[in-house]
């Protein structure tokens, strides 16, 4: 068995630790992902999902627990090894798109790529293109995500996150503000990348139609992992 | 080099038009206006000192006065007297003043030095006589301490044995011009005859009306000085600086040693207050474009605070969006210098022209100094780069977690 991209143990989260307001929000939460797998985490307002993702996410860290990334622990890390472990294992799809205003898509989509190589590369500029074309946007490479659809800014987002190729994609309601066509669209190319190129998601969402197609299910609730469901294959 | 970050900061200020064209804009008067000051303080003070010294030069070494010594011996040990008379300080020449020229000239601070010999005497033609300074020089090196040269109006300054040269306004009182005969004599001497050879106005009514200029020859010969010096005139690189070299010259020498400072000591008062005045005012306008240049980045990395933490989250370090906006500073410091640079210059470029003196003459001459432009560039930049410190910090400062959530 290979290692999993994820291994949480045992991780606890408690926001303003030591004042008399402190507030556990995450009980002792492990499991793992493996590579290629197409997770959902879903769970009700309030039951820690976001928290969790910030963690898995390397923009928060946990209180306690160990959680181990690629094989590597980070729950520790310094701030300057997380920054760096989310530029080469990890890619992100926000809910709200989440593009640079003043750049255009092609340039979203390769910000990652000038951060990580300080310039554009003719590799990293290629395989941007060819993302973009594979979500459909061949068309609008050069406008600014003011000018595209909240769909079509999506799809910027998505060809963005895996422009470093990342071992896992997280992805916070990715289809969260769009119409039931432009979600189903979105997720079907999210699929797609994940059947194509291997790369393992793990989204969170509300919408329990687009959950029962995904592999596997993680419910939490109350800061704690309620079930933890894979489906047979789809 | 910093690509990624440059790109960011260059991307930012476009997306910030008219945030970046106000704060450059600021800047750029702020610089003007320094350039401005300074230009124009510099510029009259250069003009005011160069009517003001007229014909003075920057260092003047002369013969130290004579003292009566209220000791006399009596064979045994010296007797103190009560009281002396202070004794009255005849014409005397500087003692082996070749030597001591020749030393001088070897120091690096002096580019010019002259000797001179001057004394009281009087001019006479026809019915009028009046009291003058007959002056002896050498004109050669006597116009590179003073450049008298160019206060010739009609005339030359060549010195031929019996030639002198004399101011507008004595030329007026006597009723004479170029060509015509003067008589000059002192109180010891008869005198002879001199052909005027040319006149001189060195903006000063006084100095026009009393010094006469004669061959250092002729004049040693009038003032029965033969072969002396009574002052060695010195110019010095730096004219703000004669003060300064006469007093290492003073600990140097038992000569008398005076700069032009302490010949005009009240002008060099103004000037140094001014000098003061300038730099406060030029403080204060650094600060001020500081202040707006933090004001305004501030406001950009409140307005940024969804896209910083959108880059954070996706891999930027804190010192990557440290260097964009500290990288913003600096390209609105350096855009700023440069813009401030050339309106700055129009301005002073404007205010020699229109800026008149009392007498209608131009109050100063533009003077482009390269170290003006370098510092005022410098302040610009480092300022820039200090004011951005806030704003750069705090945004490097930022939680991604909640920025992406603003």
């Amino acid at each position: 068995m290979s290692t999993p991209i994820i291994a949480l143990d045992d991780v606890r989260k408690t926001y303003n630790e030591g004042t008399p307001i402190a507030q556990e929000v995450l009980h002792g939460v492990s499991f793992t992902v493996n590579k290629g797998e197409f997770t959902a985490l879903i769970g009700p307002s309030g039951s820690g999902k976001s928290t969790l993702l910030n963690i898995l996410g390397l923009l928060e860290p946990a209180s306690s627990g160990s959680y181990r990334l690629n094989g590597q622990e980070v729950g520790q890390a310094s701030e300057d090894e997380r920054t760096r472990a989310r530029l080469s294992t990890l890619g992100f799809v926000f809910q709200f798109h989440h593009l640079l205003p003043a750049f255009t898509a092609l340039e979203n989509v390769l910000m990652p790529a000038l951060m990580r190589d300080r310039d554009y590369t003719s590799t990293c500029r290629t395989e941007a293109l060819q993302l973009l074309e594979a979500v459909g946007l061949a068309h609008a490479v050069n406008k600014k995500p003011t000018a595209l659809s909240g769909g079509m800014q999506q799809r910027v987002a998505i060809a963005r996150s895996l422009i470093l190729t990342p071992k896992i994609v997280l992805a916070d309601e990715p289809t969260g503000n769009l119409d039931t066509q432009t979600a189903d669209d979105i997720f079907a190319l999210l699929r797609r990348f994940n059947q194509e190129r291997g790369t393992a998601f793990l989204i969170v969402t509300h919408d329990p139609r687009l959950a029962e197609r995904c592999d596997r299910k993680i419910r939490l609730v109350d800061g704690v992992i309620a079930e933890d469901v894979r489906e047979p294959a789809h | 080099m910093m690509k990624f970050e440059r790109t960011l900061a260059l991307r930012f200020l476009r997306e910030g038009r008219m945030q970046t064209a106000l704060i450059i804009g600021g800047t750029s008067i702020g610089v003007s206006l320094i350039i401005f000051i300074t230009g124009v303080i510099t510029g009259v003070q250069a003009d005011l000192v160069d009517r003001t010294l007229g014909t003075q030069s920057h260092i003047v070494i002369r013969p130290p006065d004579e003292v009566n010594s209220p000791q006399f011996y009596n064979g045994y040990r010296p007797v103190v007297l009560a009281t002396t008379q202070a004794r009255a300080q005849r014409l005397r020449s500087i003692d082996q003043w070749q030597y001591l020229a020749a030393e001088l000239a070897t120091l690096p601070e002096v580019v010019a030095l002259t000797p001179t010999v001057s004394g009281p005497g009087f001019v006479l033609r026809g019915e009028v006589d009046k009291s003058i300074t007959i002056y002896g020089i050498d004109p050669e090196p006597y116009v590179q301490v003073t450049k008298l040269d160019e206060k010739i109006v009609t005339g030359s300054l060549d010195l031929n044995p019996d030639d002198a040269i004399i101011g507008i306004e004595l030329a007026k009182d006597l009723g004479v011009g170029v060509g015509d005969k003067v008589y000059l004599k002192t109180a010891r001497s008869t005198g002879s005859a001199f052909n005027i050879r040319g006149i001189y106005d060195i903006g000063n009514r006084d100095a026009n009306r009393r010094l006469v200029y004669v061959n250092l020859r002729t004049g040693q010969a009038i003032l029965d000085l033969a072969g002396g010096a009574s002052s060695l005139d010195i110019a010095v690189k730096d004219v703000f600086t004669a003060e300064k070299i006469a007093s290492t010259l003073r600990q140097r020498t038992d000569q008398k040693v005076e700069s032009w400072e302490q010949t005009n000591r009240e002008l060099y008062t103004a000037l140094a207050n001014q000098t003061i005045m300038t730099r406060i005012v030029r403080t204060f306008v650094a600060v001020i474009v500081a202040i707006g240049i933090t004001s305004v980045l501030v406001v950009s990395v409140v307005q940024k605070q969804k896209e910083i933490g959108i880059l954070r989250a996706i891999g930027a370090s804190r010192g990557d969006i440290l260097r964009v906006f500290l990288i913003q500073g600096a390209v609105i410091g350096v855009i700023g210098a440069i813009v401030g640079c050339v309106v700055g210059t129009g301005l002073m470029a404007l205010g020699s022209r229109v800026l008149r003196a009392a007498d209608g003459s131009t109050l100063f001459q533009v003077q482009f100094s390269p170290e003006l432009y370098a510092s005022a560039a410098l302040v610009a930049l480092v300022f820039g780069l200090l004011a951005a410190t806030v704003p750069a910090r705090r945004a490097a400062g930022l939680d991604p977690a909640k920025a992406i959530r603003v």
